[in-house]
């Protein structure tokens, strides 16, 4: 099973049997993975770096040790894309900005720590909207990522170059970071499988802080039994983050492979989905839902009144964290240092100010001057400390409507993939494609995000689980039953034909 | 982190507004980003200021600035290995000494 | 900016005017690691050995909080009376500056670990009540060293160089309420109670509180206001302040420049000052002003600090004993005046006194070197007894060598030189330098003949039974000997020899 297209066709799951049972090996696979994206990224732009010789070094490694009789984890040899918001030694991690060009950091994240030792090769950097702030990946200082299914139209964002990625088959796994969205909403517009795990659920070292309280790591995939192979490889507890709970993580790879939703209360949130949602986007979430009630779930309609201000909230708790955690580019010890126009021997304050001006992007300017704002003195109770009471508010509804249903469901993002530079210019309406996704991320609960079938555009739909706080389980086994239900209705995968 | 009841402020926040952030936040704006962003400010935070609305009647509420209820996560007093002075500076524009070297500082703390 | 005005003396400065102290004291903790990261709590040596992502504030990395660090705050925050929170977060401090790798402090805001507690300060036979608003934890800054122009100084360098091996060990900050006592006591009151301070943390053994190597730095608020009035002033705050004379002389030159200032009709600017240890006075640093918005927040990166109520009686268990109950428990041990004891606890020596004791001197002997020769040596130079570089237990080892006929006094006197200035411990100095006494009987013998035979007249005196006039013959053996000779045996010898 030598043939390259045959390979970059299989799922995580699928390629990991045929190397343990020696029908490939993993040179074999990254190198064809490599040959794909030497061939399709020139349109695409998913990678930031590829790492030809790093990849196929660890993918030549795993096959010795296979060959030596080694007991290799379960996903060993089957390589990985990783969103360069992650720090890996060896290959620079930018976060998509100018400020950081070139770095190479002196350690690898603890995911990628991880990654290493299950023996995946790790492919390359991916895309991303600059530090991770955006919905479209235009953000990324480096030019944007274009949706494999439709070049004028962006694969949302942030995590814009794991979902092209995955979805075009450059990588049969990636490894994105979610805020308020940003592994679920590009998910949902490029038709790949997204998992935001439960806060605290996987490591946020070295990943490049965005908003610290809201961000966390997971897999990027195309089926729902791939993401939770790769949740299992990147979870669980580590000491070097103190919000990581100290937990076993539960058995997600048997959630996903039981998919069974016989007696499985599901909430449909009265307040995610209706007005504002584009009609096509709607028609296949209640085609979901009317699969799940079909395969024995129990429906219930559940009101989350605080989710109409989760937008809001959002926009402050973030950007005020956003503000404090960005301020350590400042020039002095790594990145970008610029020194500012007609100044003679500049001072280093005003070196840091030039270098703040020309390495960040107009998004992030914006998101810290407003976070600046939100925190400052006379502001911070109207605009910090509010928004934190309308987050323990979504909590709290979150709890209510958990207390009535196993898990709740939604469309994942309000529309479809819209067209590169339709919303660059209106930054409320980019704000907009979180609104569903960000109630999550606010009260820290996890969310699975998996492809529906396409709108009236032809173009790909997701519809969102949620669960409560460290219930990710419930999501694989709620995505799997859904997403057998949805490939029996639609007949086959529902990939993106890309060619270059 | 005061006691100051929460109010929400008319979002005014004028062009020298943004100037005085932007010196907080050390960046040096040309005109024109501020002249954009004195445009943009008001009206994102026109549609964020509704957070104070969502609190009418909701009594008296924790505000949540974790979303996992973890308590004394501590580390052992254990010493763990430093990087290499090598790869600390690195990455630094510019060094001299072991020591990272930055233009003349104006300021003091 | 006002240094031109002319001073208005101390006394008459408080005749008008009473003084309103508050002082911010940061001791740095002598744990094994940094407050959020596993780098030794190590710095002055090779510049950027102690870092790594956390306290380098790379991109991504986190911290994770030092429980010793906790379990010493909490000590000290009892030790000092004060309640400990059964609840408390960090915050994030935001300020720009190079030293400071993440632009902003990881420190606690509203919500200290300690915060209501009182120290007693005894001066000059009077206690006066040091009420506490909190002791809280924090991380400290990198060090910045201000290279080319003329001074080595900040102002006028071409650039910098930057070692952050300091950033990120452990601070507590301890934080006092404004100090109401009588006008003439403040400066005296002030310099006790960071004495006191530092004898409390070196017996709960959570620093080594050295002033001078900055380990324990002060920071000196003042304000005046009129007597018999109760809005307080405008305040400045001279920053840290690295000796306990330093302490009482900075609350003295600022009384008396506010005074002048006051006197003028004009205003108190508030802003930082920085103490000048070569004349006593301070000089303007950085005025309060818009940038001081700090902007903090709860650090989200740290689960919030609920150390249980077990946790905080077992570590109460661990208290040394109040610094009140030690003086007087010290006091009758040693047999000490009250006279005596308040020299030894004003000098800022009874836990170096202590020490010596420990170490096997008599408390006699042990209050009278660090009293006298070495405080004389320490006011010469303008530093701590405690700066001195030399310990307890040389002090001690040097009585001992007194004691046991190898050295006197003056030979000690000596022995002190030499181990101040570096050549090693008290048995060292006396070898290398040739100090032990001779006990030679035939080269003492022989000494003592030279001197009846150079002052017969003084030989006659005694012949004649005026055994005071011994002491010149004994003075000039003494003098030949180079002081190396037990002058009791010479002063035997002397009266056997004319009797």
């Amino acid at each position: 099973m030598d043939n390259p297209s045959d390979l970059t066709d299989l799922s995580a799951a699928e390629l990991a049997t045929a190397l343990a049972t020696r029908e490939t090996s993993s040179g074999a696979v990254t190198r064809a993975y490599l040959d794909r994206i030497d061939a399709l990224d020139g349109g695409l732009h998913a990678f930031l770096h590829v790492d030809h010789d790093g990849a196929v070094d660890a993918a030549d490694e795993i096959d010795r040790r296979r060959a030596a009789g080694d007991d290799l984890p379960k996903l060993a040899g089957v390589p990985i894309a990783v969103k360069d918001l992650l720090c890996t030694v060896g290959q620079p991690t930018t976060a998509g900005s100018r400020i950081l060009e070139g770095w190479l950091p002196p350690y690898d994240a603890t995911v990628v720590t991880r990654l290493r030792r299950a023996g995946m090769p790790i492919l390359g950097k991916t895309n991303l909207d600059e530090f991770a702030m955006g919905s479209s990946t235009e953000h990324s200082a480096y030019g944007p990522t274009r949706n494999p299914w439709d070049p004028d139209r962006t694969p949302g964002g942030s995590g814009g170059g794991s979902a092209a990625a995955v979805a075009a088959r450059l990588a049969p796994l990636a490894i994105g970071t979610d805020t308020g969205g940003s592994i679920r909403q590009p998910g949902a517009l490029t038709g790949t499988v997204g998992v935001k795990p439960t806060y605290g659920g996987v490591s946020r070292y070295g990943v490049v802080a965005m908003a610290s309280s809201l961000d966390q790591v997971g897999p990027v995939t195309r089926t729902v039994l791939d993401a939770a192979l790769l949740h299992e490889v990147i979870g669980g507890h580590d000491p070097m983050d103190s919000t990581s709970i100290d937990a076993p993580v539960p058995d997600l790879v048997q959630a996903a492979r039981r998919g069974d939703v016989q007696g499985l209360r599901v909430g449909v949130v009265k307040e995610l989905g209706g007005e504002g949602f584009q009609s096509g986007v709607q028609e296949r979430f209640e085609e979901s839902v009317a699969l799940l009630t079909g395969a024995g779930a129990t429906v219930v309609e559940v009101s989350c009144p605080s989710f109409e201000h989760a937008l809001a909230a959002y926009y402050l708790v973030m950007p005020s964290e956003v503000s404090s955690n960005l301020a350590r580019f400042d020039a002095m010890r790594y990145g970008l240092r610029a020194f500012p126009d007609g100044v003679e021997d500049p001072s280093a304050e005003q070196v840091m100010a030039a270098t703040r001006d020309a390495g960040f992007g107009d998004e992030v300017k914006r998101r810290i001057i407003l976070g600046t704002y939100a925190l400052s003195s006379g502001y911070y109770d109207a605009y910090y400390g509010s928004a934190q009471k309308v987050r323990a508010l979504v909590a709290r509804d979150f709890e209510a409507a958990f207390r009535e249903a196993d898990v709740l469901v939604s469309p994942t993002a309000p529309t479809t993939a819209f067209r590169l530079g339709e919303k660059l210019e209106d930054p409320m309406a980019m704000y907009l494609q979180d609104v569903a996704t960000i109630p999550a991320n606010l009260a820290g609960v996890p969310g699975l995000s998996l492809p529906a079938g396409l709108a009236e555009d032809g173009l790909p739909v997701g519809v969102q689980f949620l669960a409560p706080l460290q219930c990710d389980d419930r999501l694989y086994n709620a995505g799997a039953a859904l997403e057998r239900l949805l490939l029996e209705k639609w007949g086959s995968p529902l990939t993106a034909e890309v060619t270059a | 982190m005061s006691d100051e009841p929460p109010t929400a402020p008319t979002p005014q926040i004028s062009r020298d507004d943004v100037a005085h952030l932007a010196g907080l936040a050390r960046i040096q704006l040309d005109e024109a980003e501020l002249d954009r962003l004195g445009r943009e400010l008001p009206k994102i935070l026109e549609s964020v200021a509704t957070v104070s609305q969502a609190l009418e009647g909701a009594g008296d509420v924790q505000p949540m600035s974790h979303p996992t209820p973890l308590r004394n996560v501590f580390r052992e007093d254990v010493v763990r290995p430093s990087l290499k002075p090598e790869d600390a500076l690195a990455a630094a524009p510019a060094s001299e000494g072991q020591r990272f070297l930055v233009p003349k500082i104006l300021g003091e703390e | 900016m006002t240094t031109t005005t002319e001073l208005v003396p101390f006394e008459e400065a408080i005749a008008r005017y009473e003084p309103v102290m508050g002082l911010e004291v940061h001791v740095e903790l002598h744990t094994a690691t940094k407050m959020f990261c596993g780098c030794p709590a190590l710095f002055g040596g090779e510049p950027n050995t102690n870092v790594c992502p956390v306290c380098l504030g790379l991109p991504g990395a986190l911290p994770v909080v030092n429980e010793k660090a906790v379990e010493s705050a909490i000590r000290i925050g009892l030790a000092l009376n004060c309640e400990i929170a059964e609840w408390c977060r960090f915050a994030r401090k935001n300020y720009f500056y190079p030293d400071m790798p993440k632009n902003f402090q990881t420190s606690q805001y509203d919500e200290p670990i300690a915060f209501d507690g009182s120290m007693d300060v005894e001066v000059d036979g009077e206690t006066y009540r040091i009420e506490i608003e909190r002791a809280h934890m924090e991380e400290d800054t990198g060090k910045s060293s201000h290279m080319g122009g003329a001074t080595g100084r900040i102002h006028g360098a071409d650039y910098s160089l930057l070692d952050y091996n300091r950033a990120g060990i452990p601070l507590i900050e301890i934080v006092t309420r404004p100090i109401f006592v009588p006008a003439e006591k403040a400066p005296a009151v002030a310099r006790a109670y960071v004495q006191q301070l530092r004898d409390l943390v070196l017996a709960l053994d959570v620093s080594d509180a050295r002033m001078d190597q900055g380990s324990l730095r002060a920071d000196v608020n003042l304000s005046l206001r009129p007597h018999g009035t109760s809005m307080l002033g405008t305040r400045s705050e001279t920053k840290n302040v690295n000796s306990f004379r330093s302490v009482e002389r900075a609350v003295r030159y600022e009384v008396t420049r506010h005074a002048a200032i006051l006197d003028a009709g004009r205003k108190v600017v508030q802003e930082t000052r920085h103490f000048h240890e070569d004349t006593g006075t301070t000089s303007s640093g950085r005025e309060k002003s818009d940038a001081d918005d700090y902007r903090y927040f709860p650090e989200p990166d740290l689960a919030p600090v609920a150390p249980s109520r077990e946790w905080v009686e077992e570590l109460r268990k661990t208290l040394p004993e109040p610094p009140s109950e030690r003086r007087r428990r010290l006091q009758a041990a040693w047999g000490f005046s009250d006279l005596e004891m308040r020299d030894t606890v004003g000098a800022g020596a009874l836990d170096l006194v202590a020490r010596t004791i420990d170490a096997g001197a008599s408390p006699q002997s042990a209050r009278k070197w660090w009293l006298s020769e070495l405080a004389r040596r320490a006011n010469e130079q303008g530093v701590d007894l405690a700066s001195l570089p030399i310990s307890p237990e040389q002090v001690a080892r040097i009585q001992a060598l007194v004691d046991e006929g190898a050295i006197n006094d003056k030979l000690a006197r000596q022995v002190f030189d030499g181990v101040l200035a570096g050549e090693g411990d008290p048995d060292a100095v006396v070898a290398s330098r040739g100090l032990a006494v001779v006990s030679d009987e035939g080269e003492l013998s022989a000494a003592v003949d030279r001197a009846i035979e150079a002052n017969p007249g003084v030989a006659e005196k005694i012949r004649a039974g005026k055994v005071a006039a011994a002491g010149a013959l004994i003075g000039a053996v003494m003098k030949e000997m180079r002081g190396q000779a037990d002058a009791g045996r010479v002063r035997e010898l002397v009266i056997a020899k004319l009797s």
